[in-house]
């Protein structure tokens, strides 16, 4: 009984950190550039991906991936902001929502031609392999890794933002772009950068997520609209309110799965129902 | 030509088209189109008058669609009953969705009823009666008035465009009223339209339950035209290919979506063997569109004409 309810409330932990991650880069990309960033699901996947196929065709392992392959996709990602999102900019913002969703669509729609429906294991490496017992329940090594490393980052993330000189340029931009262009800070570099950076967080969360799901095209699609969900009921206003929202979903995911497994798909919907109702700009939202 | 004789142009082109369709392409694929315009014209009212994006109208199709096949299917109901019992599911499920969706605005309001479309696929996953992967199949088309065999592919064909007539109709006379004409003010300028007196939530409200039961209207064609209900009807995929439709036809154009559905549906067939392919092409579709095609065909189409007069 105990066992049960604590691995589903690790799972949920697990989840919920995944959750966090993608909806901390969704916060930062909008807070900015004022674009739901519809592809961050797919950035992710790629992520994913990327460590999968440096794996197979090169060789390299989890470590070095776990470096390269946010550079990489990050680098894919500026390339998209300087391509696409930049010609958006000042236009209806559901337009930027429409191509970053065009984007998803071409981009699992090639994955899904090259390596088809089913998914590709990704071991997990062999520094974190195993577990410890805890007396009540049994304590794989790499999911405590995940939880431990996306709290890292988050953390880190939150002072940088907070904290920092390059942060308060950062939320000054959220602010005011244009004034903060006339104090001489070159903000369409900024834009580019944070771009750059909310993608290489969600290919960051790609890779610590190969070895726990499977490395699939729809990996991607399936979790993005859960933290669109996470999204909503925890407002996009505040950084530490994504991320606390992320890892509470979670849990409650993970409690449903013990409670009444056949309504973990639907909880998370459930919520973001009643926080409508009853708190409509969100639990950490400022109404816009 | 005066705007009264062209729109009665319009419809009259549209009639001489629509009757003479079955005989130039296969009835079924005819219905598709069909079906698909009426969706992207419903969806159309919402986003392209009120300006309100919803990414889950799959909802609304795809569970008239199933409700309607369950009714003439297990329950026996007569073909206008069931498709009733669909569109009423999708009227209370708009009201319902809409209601909540409605106290955010702009993007959020997007990811809300993405949400919302999420769950019901999900329960349509789930749920006992629904078939799990498999769908609904072997939906009987019936009678209508409990005289005239839909069994035959040209009779459906009739019975569909005769609705599909009556819905375009009504969302045509939706936007040219004075109701209409306060959603265009909503979208243009929220505060405005609400200092002016308008209760704009309730406008938001109606503009949402309409789509939502025209919508609906369409799965319940859909149902019976294919004699199928599926997954694919309550996925996102098709929230998305429903906003594909109605940016390409043309945003806040009356004939627009049905051009935009012609042309998806169209390209959709003939890549059919492609696989995947026709997902990249669509993703790649959605981000021309995006980018340099904002107008649509159908808006594209009228400032040329526009120009080549004032020239």
């Amino acid at each position: 009984m105990i066992q049960a309810l604590s691995g589903q409330l690790l799972v949920g932990l697990i989840n919920g950190s995944f959750y966090a991650l993608l909806s901390l880069g969704l916060a930062i990309i909008f807070g900015l550039l004022d674009v739901v960033n519809f592809a961050h699901g797919a950035q992710y996947m790629l992520g994913a991906f990327a460590a999968w196929m440096a794996l197979t065709y090169l060789g390299i392992g989890y470590g070095w991936a776990l470096v390269l392959v946010p550079i990489v996709v990050g680098a894919l990602g500026v390339l998209v902001e300087r391509l696409f999102l930049r010609r958006l900019y000042g236009i209806d913002p559901l337009y930027g929502l429409l191509l970053t969703f065009g984007l998803a669509l071409v981009v699992e729609g090639l994955f899904h031609h090259a390596y088809g429906n089913s998914g590709n294991a990704y071991p997990v490496p062999e520094a974190l392999q195993g577990g410890v017992s805890l007396g009540f329940m049994f304590l794989p090594i790499y999911r405590a890794w995940v939880v431990l490393v996306s709290a890292a980052v988050c953390g880190t993330s939150w002072f940088v933002i907070e904290r920092t000189r390059l942060g308060a340029y950062l939320r000054a931009g959220t602010e005011n772009p244009k004034m903060l262009q006339a104090f001489g800070v070159n903000v369409p570099l900024m834009f580019t950068i944070t771009y750059g950076f909310g993608v290489a967080l969600a290919a960051f969360a790609g890779v610590m997520a190969a070895p726990v799901y499977q490395v699939s095209p729809a990996m991607g699609s399936s979790i993005i609209i859960v933290v669109f969900a996470v999204v909503v009921i925890g407002g996009m206003g505040s950084i530490l309110g994504s991320i606390v929202t992320g890892v509470a979903l979670g849990l409650v995911e993970g409690l449903t799965k013990f409670a009444w497994p056949e309504a973990s798909g639907v909880v998370v919907f459930v919520v973001m129902a009643l926080v409508l109702l009853v708190r409509p700009a969100g639990l950490f939202g400022r109404q816009r | 030509m005066s705007p009264r004789a062209r729109v009665f142009a319009a419809y009259a082109a549209l009639v001489v088209l629509g009757l003479a369709a079955p005989f130039l392409v296969y009835p079924v694929f005819a219905m598709d189109v069909l079906c698909l315009a009426l969706f992207a014209s419903a969806f159309n009212l919402l986003l392209g008058y009120a300006g309100l994006l919803s990414f889950g109208h799959a909802a609304f199709l795809g569970s008239a669609a199933y409700v309607t096949g369950y009714a003439a299917r297990s329950w026996g109901l007569p073909t206008e009953l069931a498709i009733l019992a669909g569109v009423a599911t999708a009227t209370v499920l708009g009201a319902i969705f809409g209601a909540l969706a409605i106290r955010r605005s702009g993007i959020y309001f997007a990811m809300i009823t993405l949400g919302f479309a999420q769950l019901i696929y999900f329960l349509v996953v789930q749920l006992p009666w629904t078939g799990g992967e498999d769908g609904l199949q072997g939906i009987p088309r019936g009678k209508l008035l409990g005289l005239v065999s839909l069994e035959s592919n040209l009779a459906m064909y009739y019975f569909v465009y005769a609705v599909f007539l009556a819905g375009f109709w009504l969302l045509h006379r939706t936007i040219d009223s004075p109701f209409g004409h306060v959603l265009r003010a909503i979208r243009e300028n929220e505060p405005r339209a609400q200092s002016l007196g308008y209760d704009v939530d309730r406008y938001k409200l109606l503009a949402f339950v309409i789509s939502a039961a025209l919508s609906g209207l369409a799965g319940s064609l859909k149902a019976l035209a294919f004699q199928f209900a599926s997954l694919s009807d309550v996925h996102w995929h098709l929230s998305g290919t429903v906003v594909l439709m109605t940016l390409l036809g043309g945003l806040g154009t009356v004939m627009g979506p049905s051009v935009g559905a012609l042309v998806v549906v169209t390209l959709e067939n003939y890549l059919s063997s492609f696989g995947s392919w026709v997902t990249v092409i669509t993703g790649a579709v959605f981000v021309a569109c995006v980018l340099s095609f904002r107008r649509g065909i159908v808006g594209e189409v009228r400032m040329l004409v526009k120009r080549s007069f004032s020239a």
